[in-house]
């Protein structure tokens, strides 16, 4: 049912800390291998060997710079994926039922037996989290890894996104937003996190890390230092010292 | 947006076949038998060609059964099923009309009025979008419903109420292209509220996540043609309203000068439903830096 529900049991989703992450684009490729092995159709690529590829991903990266006037720029790398917003747009327009948000953990998942491949959903998505496959003609978008983190034929540790599990830099954390003792509740409260558009109203249930004050951003680079001469002897020397008093 | 062919083609042919069951609804022109069949055919024919044309934009057709399911929340199924029973509707008052010589007014008016609320169905699939400000408001219902309303005019020979409707659409077309350059500024949505940096000074985008094309790029940050859209403007009023009005107005309005006017009206309307798609911004071009 395209009905949002008023309240979910849990609020499972993403901690992305932006400090941290260093652009490696990890998180991308495992995510597109786990979800073209797993959970529905294939993630598919059109011309992946030609000179115009493309192809679905459920998470993408990308590459900011941030510049205050006379300072020096920071880059900011920038992991986007579903936020799976507690009001989440894309739910209600969805004509056939096909896309839904999960009572119990608040996961927003499309049912691809039902999905008509409209895009409809795409466009009510302020974030560009889901797309149309080209291949499958279904809405693609990220699951939670819904199927690994129920998994009980996976080892416990590996009961997590993948994307979580694969990033080396630890800039992805998962869990609970619902209950205020998860890791990334605590996360969320130290370290500022934040929504993206929140003027959208979609209230996302992932929140992102700000990068940390940088500790000389603000004064650019380091003071030049000042031409230093070596002491000089003899002739030269007694030269530049009569010339200094003249 | 992406301007696809099927959306356009599907938006103004199946307007002017409701804009033309409204009049027909409300027993205009006075005709009966098979010239009564003959307008009424047109109506049907062309709610039916735009309907069809509309599935040609799904990526996965065979599921589109479920599309009438779910119209307590979405307007994409609500114009399904509201498209579907007023060619229902409008089926059973025509042939009665036509062939018994019995037009039942009452059910004429039901037809005009499910013609109309299906062109504003159709309307809010995208008035409804906060994701793409210049759709986001109340002008983008008003201005399906007059180009539907002024075209069923034109078809059912009604120039007074035509004219009438052709300078409605002018006075809110150009209102709502001027508001509309304004409304992505004034939705407070930037490449800093989208990154949430905006703390840390003036954001540009470095890198792209990729560097070849995708979905989000081609359907929703679509700019190509961009340059012409001022010059397309004018065109399409002109098209559209203008020259149809002044042959209205000039003209002893023959055979010959209504075929002038529907075609001038068809293609200035095809250039609007351009514009309409691509000049429209959507948010998610701010993570590309695009709008
Ligand atoms: S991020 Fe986009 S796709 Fe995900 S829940 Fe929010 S609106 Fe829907
Ligand atoms: S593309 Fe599929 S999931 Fe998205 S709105 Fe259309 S039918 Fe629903
Ligand atoms: S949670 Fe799973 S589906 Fe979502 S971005 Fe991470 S790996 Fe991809």
């Amino acid at each position: 049912m395209t009905q949002l529900p008023t309240s979910t049991e849990k609020k499972l989703g993403l901690v992305i800390d932006l400090d941290t992450c260093v652009g490696c684009h990890a998180c991308v490729i495992s995510c597109k291998g786990w979800n073209t092995n797993e959970y529905g159709a294939p993630l598919s690529d059109m011309d992946a060997y030609g000179g115009d590829p493309s192809g679905t991903f459920l998470n993408r990266v990308h590459t900011f710079e941030a510049k205050q006037e006379g300072c020096a720029s920071q880059t900011i790398h920038f992991p986007k994926s579903c936020l799976h917003c507690e009001d989440a747009p894309c739910v209600p327009v969805c004509p056939t039922g096909a896309s839904y948000k999960r009572e119990e953990d608040g996961i927003v998942l499309v049912n691809e037996d039902k999905c008509m491949g409209c895009g409809l959903c795409a466009w009510a998505c302020p974030y560009g989290a889901r797309e149309l496959d080209e291949m499958a003609g279904v809405m693609k978008k990220c699951t939670l890894c819904v199927d690994r983190i129920y998994n009980e034929n996976l080892p416990e540790e590996d009961r997590i996104p993948s994307c979580v599990r694969t990033c080396p830099a630890g800039a992805r954390h998962f869990g609970d937003f619902a209950d205020p003792e998860s890791n990334v509740s605590k996360l969320v409260a130290e370290r500022g996190g934040m929504d993206l558009m929140p003027e959208q109203g979609t209230k996302p249930v992932n929140k992102y890390l700000p990068p940390r004050p940088k500790a000389d951003v603000n004064g650019t680079q380091a003071p030049a230092l000042e031409a230093q001469s070596e002491e000089i002897t003899g002739f030269l020397g007694w030269l530049d010292r009569t010339l200094e008093k003249i | 947006m992406h301007p696809a062919p099927s959306v356009i083609i599907f938006s103004t042919i199946s307007g002017l076949g409701f804009g033309l069951m409204l009049f027909l609804g409300l027993g205009l022109p006075d005709v009966s038998g098979w010239v009564a069949a003959t307008f009424a055919t047109v109506a049907l024919g062309l709610a039916t060609i735009g309907l069809l044309a509309s599935t040609f934009h799904l990526g996965n057709p065979k599921n589109a059964i479920y599309a009438f399911s779910q119209w307590q929340t979405s307007w994409l199924s609500r114009e399904g099923i509201m498209a579907v029973l007023t060619l229902a509707v409008f089926f059973i008052y025509a042939a009665l009309w036509a062939f018994m010589d019995n037009r039942i007014p009452m059910l004429g008016y039901l037809a005009s009025a499910m013609a109309m609320v299906t062109v504003f169905t159709t309307s809010m699939i995208y008035a409804q979008l906060k994701t793409v400000p210049r759709w986001n408001t109340a002008v983008t219902p008003l201005l399906f419903l007059l180009y539907a309303s002024a075209g069923g005019a034109l078809l059912s020979n009604q120039m007074t109420v035509a004219l009438v409707l052709l300078g409605l659409i002018i006075a809110f077309q150009a209102m709502a292209w001027l508001q509309g350059d304004t409304a992505l500024e004034r939705s407070g949505s930037s490449i800093e509220s989208a990154t949430g940096l905006g703390d840390l000074g003036k954001v540009r985008l470095l890198e792209k996540p990729h560097s070849g094309e995708n979905y989000l790029l081609k359907e929703m940050v679509y700019v190509v043609g961009r340059k012409h859209a001022a010059k397309l403007r004018v065109l399409a009023l002109v098209l559209v309203a203008l020259l149809p009005a002044l042959l209205i107005l000039l003209t002893d309005v023959n055979h010959v000068i209504v075929a002038i006017i529907m075609l001038s009206h068809i293609i200035g309307l095809f250039a609007q439903r351009w514009l309409f798609f691509a000049q429209a911004e959507h948010v998610v071009g701010l993570y590309y830096d695009a709008r």
